[in-house]
């Protein structure tokens, strides 16, 4: 990463991310806080649904997507040691994609978009907002355009040689995220869109849900999958050891992208316009996206042990007293490792079919996926961006003492944030009310929780704040230290020097994927088009 | 013959795989844990599937449509129609949701009776549960949600809307009574409408 170009390019990137977050960090704050009810004078439905709509918006869509982007470009140029592959394009992508950023913003800020980041059609939006969106997702096309061509480029130079790993898996994530985003991008362009600016009268809510679903969930795998890169390719270096098995790793990754797709139908699991067969089917593939999760908990617990032991830990458990914990990718992986086994747990009752009746819409949901994306996920993008910013800036970390606090922090503030958020879904509290006012005695088993949640928000604000604080502090840091890091990928115990063709690319996945979407999503989507539906005319909010 | 090369081309293709997937390295232990991992997998694919095909425990999943924007028009949503029912010895209900309310606003429904529930939207999404219970479905305008479940207990439960409508949603909410078995059957002994469970 000696191109200074480059570095700038991933840095804008990274940085537009991390802004959106800092931002969306103090809507999640207020939104507990007004949720909670003890201050009457914040409560206000509209302020509020704006809110949660521009939340999940910044932390879905663009923290996600402009961190993917820089991390990808980063990965892409070390691994390779190539330059990056026509830079006025990667430009391109950004100004695109943050126009798109800037124009959904303006309607959502101003309370004409409050229909929540999942669209939720028959209610419509400004159209500048589906328009906004569409233009995110065009620039994050351009990016996996660049790094497809380098991937393929790079083959063709290399003629059998194994792929870099972090460069495999990040090729599996943008192939993931181009089958992943079609199906959203037709709802905004065939549905939405249109609609929203009357061309047409009416849409059927039941193909946009289930268009939505096609996305919906191998969506959350674009955003897991830098996560686990740094599990495999950082983490193992960092502690002082070495990756299990490289072939494994291109394995979990295969299987993660190309089963993430064919299973969307598990946030469909309550709606009437699907049959109870092809949710049954999407379930058990479901359970099949597991497997390479558990296999990533292995291999990420064998490579921490095998370093634990050879930096001298001894015992059935004593290694991992000997990981080095003031290391902020160690203790990232560890904390996040942890969020993930509960997250985890959350799943497998969410993804068990009939039984989530129970769970369904309750604040349950909301409680799991922020312990799973928010934690386990965003954890390890921390770590992923106190690695890289002395290597970006050239400068050293300002304080690692204080990215340790945060990262600290970050955990203790999501468990206190998201166990009463599951307890509350237990208790039947719906999972996207403003404020309660049933007239009912259940509601008093809430309040506590709900309490709880404040101050749960509150530690992760202020952690928020720290991590940008300690970025910001040390890019701009006038002090003349230098730093010349370099960054470092784990070496496998058994070096790869020859994979068969599958496990080293996309094509034969990309045919896999096709004929699974074609089962999985063909006559569901179809049936639109032949059973006697009526469309829905927009309605406002 | 197209189809003879093809076929002879997949499966040389399939052999191959096959023989190169072996050919991976896998560490003993690693191989202890996938199949661990396929073992649970399968245990949880196997009750959740058993139960579906076995003892019909599913989703709320009939693919039903309806003219959401004409429900007043239709025969069976038709103000007079809605509330409790029985009709051939079961119990129906039939709902309509609407920002901001589920009407008709109070039902009562007999416990540990299989009770059929069928919702439909007026107007936008909607989402209902009945806390502490297996009710909840989606309701989807111009789909007709129907769930069939039964109460195990007597009392008052909130009936709310679980997915976002509008403004107003924090508001939307009615209430059901589930009354024991005996009781209910006295109060609707009259093979009326059922008009007089939801006053």
């Amino acid at each position: 990463m000696n191109d200074a170009a480059t570095r700038k390019l991933v840095l804008s990137h990274l940085w537009v991310a991390f802004l959106a977050f800092a931002v969306a960090c103090v809507l999640g704050e207020y939104q507990v806080l007004e949720r909670s009810g003890f201050i009457t004078a914040l409560d206000s439905p509209s302020v509020y649904f704006a809110s949660v709509s521009t939340h999940g918006v910044l932390m879905a869509f663009v923290l996600t997507t402009f961190f993917i982007m820089g991390f990808g470009y980063t990965i892409a140029t070390t691994t390779l040691k190539q330059p990056l592959w026509n830079k006025p394009l990667a430009w391109l992508g950004f100004w695109v994609a943050l126009v798109g950023v800037v124009l959904a913003a303006i309607p959502l800020l101003s309370g004409n978009a409050s229909v929540l980041y999942t669209f939720y059609p028959p209610i419509v939006a400004h159209v500048a907002f589906y328009l906004g969106a569409t233009l995110l997702v065009v620039g994050s096309w351009v990016w996996c355009a660049i790094m497809l061509v380098m991937f393929l480029q790079w083959k063709k130079a290399h003629v059998g040689e194994p792929v870099p790993l972090a460069m495999f898996a990040t090729t599996m994530n943008a192939l993931l995220w181009l089958w992943t985003s079609a199906g959203v991008a037709v709802e905004v362009l065939f549905q939405l869109i249109p609609w929203s600016l009357g061309w047409i009268d009416t849409i059927d809510p039941g193909l946009a849900r289930t268009l939505f679903a096609w996305t919906l969930h191998p969506i959350v795998y674009f955003w897991l999958i830098p996560a686990y890169i740094a599990f495999y390719v950082f983490v193992p270096k960092q502690a002082g050891g070495y990756l299990f098995s490289d072939e494994m790793a291109r394995l979990a990754f295969i299987v993660l992208a190309v089963f993430a797709l064919p299973i969307g139908f598990h946030h469909l699991y309550m709606d009437p316009e699907q049959a109870k067969g092809w949710k049954l089917l999407h379930a058990i593939g479901t359970f099949v996206v597991a497997l390479p999760t558990l296999v990533t908990g292995f291999t990420v617990i064998a490579s921490l042990e095998i370093a634990g032991r050879l930096r001298g830990g001894k015992g059935l458990f004593g290694w991992i007293l000997s990981l080095p914990w003031t290391n902020t990718m160690v203790l990232s992986v560890i904390l996040s490792l942890l969020m993930l086994i509960f997250g985890g747990f959350g799943g497998v009752v969410n993804a068990s079919y009939a039984m989530n009746a129970m769970v369904h819409n309750t604040a349950w949901v909301p409680g799991h996926f922020h312990l799973i994306f928010a934690g386990t996920t965003i954890i390890m993008y921390f770590a992923v961006a106190y690695y890289l910013w002395p290597i970006l800036t050239k400068k050293p970390l300002v304080s690692n003492s204080m990215a340790l606090l945060q990262l600290w922090t970050w955990f203790i503030g999501m468990s206190v944030l998201t166990t009463p958020w599951h307890v509350l879904g237990l208790l039947g509290q719906p999972r996207r009310i403003s404020t309660v006012v049933y007239n009912n005695l259940l509601t008093l088993a809430w309040k506590p929780y709900e309490f709880m949640m404040i101050f749960g928000g509150l530690i992760l604000l202020g952690s928020a704040c720290l991590f940008v604080y300690v970025l910001a502090k040390t890019q701009f840091n006038t002090s003349s230290e230098t730093c010349t890091d370099e960054l470092e990928f784990a070496e496998p115990i058994h070096a790869v020097t020859s994979l068969p063709e599958w496990l080293n690319h996309f094509t034969l996945w990309n045919k896999v994927i096709a004929v699974l979407m074609a089962i999985s999503f063909g006559y569901p989507i179809l049936q639109f088009f032949f059973m006697d539906t009526t469309g829905s005319s927009p309605w406002g909010f | 013959m197209q189809s003879e090369p093809l076929k002879e081309k997949c499966s040389a293709g399939l052999k191959l795989f096959c023989s190169q997937l072996q050919a991976i390295h896998i560490d003993q232990l690693e191989r202890k844990w996938i199949t661990i991992s396929l073992l649970v997998i399968g245990l949880l694919v196997g009750i959740m599937t058993l139960d579906a095909l076995v003892d019909g425990i599913n989703p709320p999943s009939k693919v039903e449509t309806i003219d959401s924007a004409s429900l007043h028009l239709s025969k069976e949503f038709a103000e007079d129609n809605l509330g409790v029912h029985v009709e051939n010895g079961k119990v129906i209900v039939r709902m309509v949701a609407g920002r901001y309310s589920f009407f008709p606003k109070q039902i009562s429904v007999p416990a540990e009776t299989p009770v059929t529930l069928r919702w439909v939207s007026m107007d936008v999404l909607h989402g209902v549960h009945i806390p502490m219970t297996n009710m909840s479905t989606m309701i989807v305008p111009g789909y007709v949600a129907e769930i069939t479940t039964t109460f195990p207990k007597p009392g008052d439960y909130p009936v709310l809307c679980n997915e976002y409508c509008g403004l107003g949603h924090n508001h939307m909410w009615s209430n059901i009574a589930v009354i024991a078995k005996e009781v209910w059957a006295t109060r609707t002994s009259t093979p009326a409408q059922g008009g007089n469970s939801h006053e």
